[in-house]
């Protein structure tokens, strides 16, 4: 017989090819840099994230599915990939001026923000439980370099040994329930896959029941739920503010892509059979994030804990499986992403040389010596607990909205006791920044970047929350591929 | 977008009028101090102004909501930006931008501290109370009554005294927990009118069209009703839901606390009025004795606390708990007088325990303390505050002759024929409030002036008085000529009636099952709904 090749279609991939191309070529170039220009790096890097986003314009609105089936295109993956993109681009905007005060200046910086960055876009984009995998994996590695950028620091070497262990052994779990996936359906075809599932009865199925548990805590761990969370607070506060960033809102975001993809499209979950598993640790992750949250002292660990039980409501979506319930957390996710970004970004500002600055402490008097700076945490504050008029409440209500529909009261009102217990804690810093006095040396270290990426995060929270449509005409567009 | 009598949409302005004025101060000078303060005082002056033009184009034989503006605005989940406005919500418009005008010149002198947030705050806050007032869309209603809090909480926060970092989160989070609920009270009466079987079967925001809901009692009217209860209570605040009140109140800033009693506590009472009778008026019947039974012990509560305080401050305090007893009382009569009169005695405790708040924060600028065994003989020293401090007090009482005896009138007729019993405790409750505010005044104003820093005491001076006039002014009105202001509502509340009688036909027809039964129906809606899905999986 003569093998044949399958017909693939690069076009599916371009977006991803630039990119990991242009990633390339920054490696090769970055040696010709010298060290006080890397900032050129940098610029490279987001002109590489932009023409990436600009070759995604001729793809809207096609559907592609290629190589054999393990990579599709389609609005949903596109959606996706330029949340990635956006993230990115914020992420380099706020590094510049952070990794020269940490002297961590080096091109390669860039390069794996790049390199994670093509992983993300592909996950969204997998139908297969390889190039899940793959694209996965290619994201976490590049991860676990990042977190221990700073490696003169004990604190983010630690970090990237516990991120590399747990997601070493994440990945682990997660493959382990590929293989007992595979071992039943006998196809790592998601597509195929429903198709058996739909057949049988997954209850007295051993090895299916085994794969769901096992994806459903590789999964656990990448975004960070209840109990699976362990590692999220120290690697949030070891790694660089940037990269810490990075993972909450874009390996999160992309963690959630692709789980959507297996649970729904693989495991048929709209059905809303497995409803009661997700239930217990939707529950206990934004209830035990939120507790904790509340004792922090320290910024990062704070908006580490923020970041589980922020999970925690997106998993409400989940459990609800309907459209609306999908659309929610694509919402979420992307309402999230900003407002988290946003408030990261204002950590870093404080970071001066000799002064990490990430304690709440040090935002006492923010108000008086930087009102407007202070004025836009109060607004990814009031996000992220969810009042309006901001990204944070517009998710929220989606997130609400579909839970009711579906009848889920307890947990709506779990949800809404959770809510309000976050308000205690997020404004605790706006307590300090406007109730406190500020030290003596408070400065700030901006650059053109930090401003950009402020104000847009600012623009994009508030603007969302006041003029959602046009997210969620996106959001209910890319979720039809689940009906 | 339909048209007013003026052609343009001037509720919008109303409410965005202040906000553009905060907007404007942000960039002004810190060192402006002067110039900060004119600007606000004009921007408020300014809306004052502007909204009394409501007044000639208001056409009170109407029921309808008037002046509306309507706009799509989030088609794809059936929002729109509407608003509109009856006698009921006139009034409280009106008596928002009055009160934060007086706010406003209060804080002259008795903010020198970090002037521009503070005004921008206040006028911030304003926009806020105006747009909850006029929305006619729950989407659009939810964001002002939730961004409220936030300039509340820093008037409280930064500008207050005593425990103020405490009692402002514990003010925040105490709302916002009530909100929350409410929010999915509104998300389950939004579901419930797009279920065909139950309302048009459209997805809508707009309160206009789910007021009309005709939602059958058990389990959906019965559990929508508490949800929106806790939301409304704890604004009101009713008893148990009433221990931020003190606390908030006692230490916020003076302009801060008249705001808070004449106008956010009416947010409570008004969504009283406006949602839980017309959207769920069976349970609003059936919830009778729970409501007026917590209203009654507000009453008596809050008036014998009263009794017990040290502080002038915190005394006024809990004498809002016990009026704000008798609003819900005259509410949950769920008959014409009873509504009419809470929603005047609600403007009236505006008017009275704002200007009680504005009396006590003249003496606190001019003392520092608040503590009533500090004072003493203080009308001779200073006669016309003691004058405007009568005033007010009597009117606070329930005098004849001045405002608040008109709402408590005709809450207790209402009261009185719904239930002997419950207007016969509430008389107790006058009883107390003359008691305790008698007795305030007697120890402040009357006996020797022994303390020697009290003697250099100077009375009110002109700014003062002029912003204290025009609340006196209308406590004379209102109690004279009560008239125009109870025509203005009537249509509005005539209506609600309807809807009321039509909730009690239905709870008497017998469309009302015991709650225990209820409980395990619901369960075993949802139980039948999830094996449905599990059927589903299974063919």
């Amino acid at each position: 017989m003569e093998p044949t090749l399958p017909d693939i279609q690069l076009i599916a991939i371009l977006p991803e090819m630039i990119l990991a191309f242009l990633a390339c070529a920054l490696f090769a170039a970055d040696s010709f840099v010298p060290k006080e220009n890397k900032r050129q790096v940098g610029y490279f890097a987001i002109g590489a994230l932009v023409l990436s986003g600009l070759s995604t314009i001729p793809l809207w609105g096609q559907e592609i599915s290629t190589f054999s089936g393990m990579v599709s295109l389609d609005f949903y993956a596109l959606f996706f990939k330029v949340v990635f993109l956006a993230i990115s681009t914020i992420i380099i905007l706020i590094s510049g001026r952070y990794i020269e005060i940490e002297r961590i200046n080096m091109g390669e910086y860039y390069g794996l923000i790049l390199f994670a960055t093509v992983g993300m876009m592909f996950m969204p984009s997998a139908t297969d439980l390889l190039s899940f995998y793959l694209s996965l994996e290619l994201m976490s590695m590049s991860f676990y370099v990042l977190v221990a950028f700073m490696r003169k620091d004990p604190k983010s070497v630690e970090a990237g040994i516990k991120y590399f262990l747990t997601g070493v052994f994440a990945s682990g779990v997660i493959l382990y329930g590929i293989a007992f996936l595979y071992g039943a359906s006998g196809t790592t075809n998601l597509n195929e896959i429903a198709t058996f599932i739909a057949t049988q009865e997954i209850g007295k199925s051993p090895s299916l029941i085994m794969s769901f548990v096992l994806l459903i805590t590789g999964f656990g761990f990448k975004i960070a739920a209840v109990p699976f969370h362990m590692w999220a607070p120290d690697v949030y506060e070891g790694s660089p503010t940037p990269i810490t960033a990075f993972l909450s809102a874009g390996s999160k975001a992309a963690a959630f892509s692709v789980m959507l993809r297996v649970l729904i499209n693989g495991f048929g979950l709209s059905t809303g059979s497995w409803w009661p598993i997700l239930w217990i640790v939707a529950v206990l992750t934004m209830t035990l994030g939120n507790l904790i949250a509340m004792t922090q002292t320290n910024m990062k660990r704070l908006l580490a804990y923020s970041s589980i039980a922020h999970a925690g409501y997106i998993l409400m979506g989940l459990i609800a499986a309907t459209q609306l319930g999908f659309a929610a957390i694509l919402i979420y996710l992307v309402g999230y992403a900003f407002m988290t970004l946003g408030a990261f970004t204002l950590v870093i500002l404080l970071c001066r040389t000799n002064h990490r600055g990430d304690q709440i402490s040090d935002f006492r008097g923010l108000a008086r010596t930087n009102p407007l700076i202070a004025a836009t945490f109060i607004l990814f504050a009031l996000s992220l607990v969810g009042i309006p008029p901001t990204a944070g409440f517009v998710g929220k209500l989606f997130l609400f909205n579909a839970a009711i529909q579906g009848g889920f009261y307890w947990l709506s009102i779990i949800g809404i006791l959770n809510s309000a217990i976050s308000l205690y804690y997020y404004f605790k810093v706006v307590k300090a920044m406007y109730m406190e006095d500020p030290p003596d040396d408070l400065k700030l270290s901006f650059s053109p970047g930090m401003k950009v990426a402020v104000g847009f995060t600012a623009f994009v929270t508030l603007f969302l929350g006041l003029f959602p449509e046009p997210l969620i005409k996106a959001a209910l567009t890319s979720v039809k591929i689940f009906l | 977008m339909e048209t007013n009598a003026y052609g343009f949409p001037l509720l919008s302005l109303i409410a965005y009028l202040p906000l553009l004025g905060a907007i404007a101060i942000l960039f002004m000078k810190n060192e402006d101090k002067k110039a900060i303060m004119q600007a606000a005082f004009g921007v408020s002056i300014v809306t004052m102004l502007v909204s009394f033009l409501l007044i000639p184009g208001f056409d009170s034989g109407k029921a309808d909501m008037q002046f509306m503006e309507k706009a799509e605005w989030i088609p794809s989940i059936g929002v729109s930006y509407a608003t509109g406005i009856d006698g009921i919500s006139l009034l409280l418009i009106i008596l928002t931008t009055i009160i934060s005008s007086i706010a406003i010149v209060s804080s002259f002198t008795a903010i020198s501290d970090r002037i521009k947030e503070y005004y921008v705050a206040i006028l911030f806050l304003e926009t806020g109370m105006i747009g909850v007032f006029i929305s006619l869309d729950f989407f659009l209603f939810y964001i002002f009554w939730e961004i409220m809090l936030v300039p509340m909480y820093f008037l409280i926060g930064i500008w207050g005294g005593g425990r103020r970092l405490y009692s402002a989160i514990k003010f925040f989070l105490y709302t916002l927990f009530g909100s929350l609920f409410m929010l999915l009270g509104i998300l389950a009466v939004y579901f419930l009118n797009a279920d065909p079987a139950i309302g048009t079967g459209q997805y809508t925001f707009s309160i206009l069209e789910l007021q009309k809901i005709n939602l059958p009692m058990h389990p959906y009217q019965y559990w929508l009703f508490l949800a929106f209860f806790l939301g409304f209570a704890i604004k009101v605040p009713m008893f148990p839901f009433h221990t931020w009140l003190p606390d908030a109140h006692t230490d916020a800033p003076t302009a801060g606390s008249v705001i808070l009693a004449g106008v956010l506590l009416k947010m409570g009472t008004y969504g009283f009025v406006r949602f839980c009778l017309p959207m769920f008026p069976a349970a609003s019947h059936y919830f009778v004795p729970l409501m007026a039974g917590l209203a009654l012990v507000g009453i008596v509560y809050g008036a014998l606390v009263a009794l017990a305080q040290k502080d002038v401050k915190r005394l006024v305090a809990y004498s809002s708990v016990s009026h704000l007893g008798f609003v819900m009382l005259g509410i949950f009569s769920l008959n014409t007088h009873g509504i009419t009169g809470s929603i005047l005695q609600m403007v009236n405790h505006g008017i009275s325990t704002g200007a009680l708040f504005l009396i006590v924060g003249m003496i606190y600028e001019r003392r520092h303390t608040r503590l009533i065994a500090d004072f003493g003989g203080l009308s001779n020293r200073m006669p016309i505050f003691a004058a405007f401090f009568a005033v007010s007090m009597f009117s606070s009482m329930g005098l004849p002759g001045l405002n608040g005896f008109v709402g408590e009138f005709l809450i207790l007729v209402g009261a009185f024929e719904f239930n002997k019993i419950y207007a016969g405790i509430a008389v107790i409750g006058i009883i107390l409030g003359a008691a305790y505010m008698l007795w305030l005044f007697q120890r402040m104003m009357f006996g020797p002036l022994d303390n020697p820093e009290n003697q250099k005491l100077k009375d009110m001076n002109r700014r003062e008085i002029a912003y204290m006039a025009p609340l006196v002014l209308f406590m004379f009105w209102i109690g004279l000529f009560p008239r125009p202001f109870i025509r203005v509502m009537e249509p509005a509340v005539a209506k609600i009636i309807q809807r009321l009688d039509a909730g009690k036909v239905a709870l008497e027809r017998g469309e009302i099952s015991p709650v225990e039964e209820v409980k395990s129906d619901f369960k075993s809606q949802k139980l039948a709904a999830r094996l449905d899905a599990a059927q589903k999986l299974e063919d």
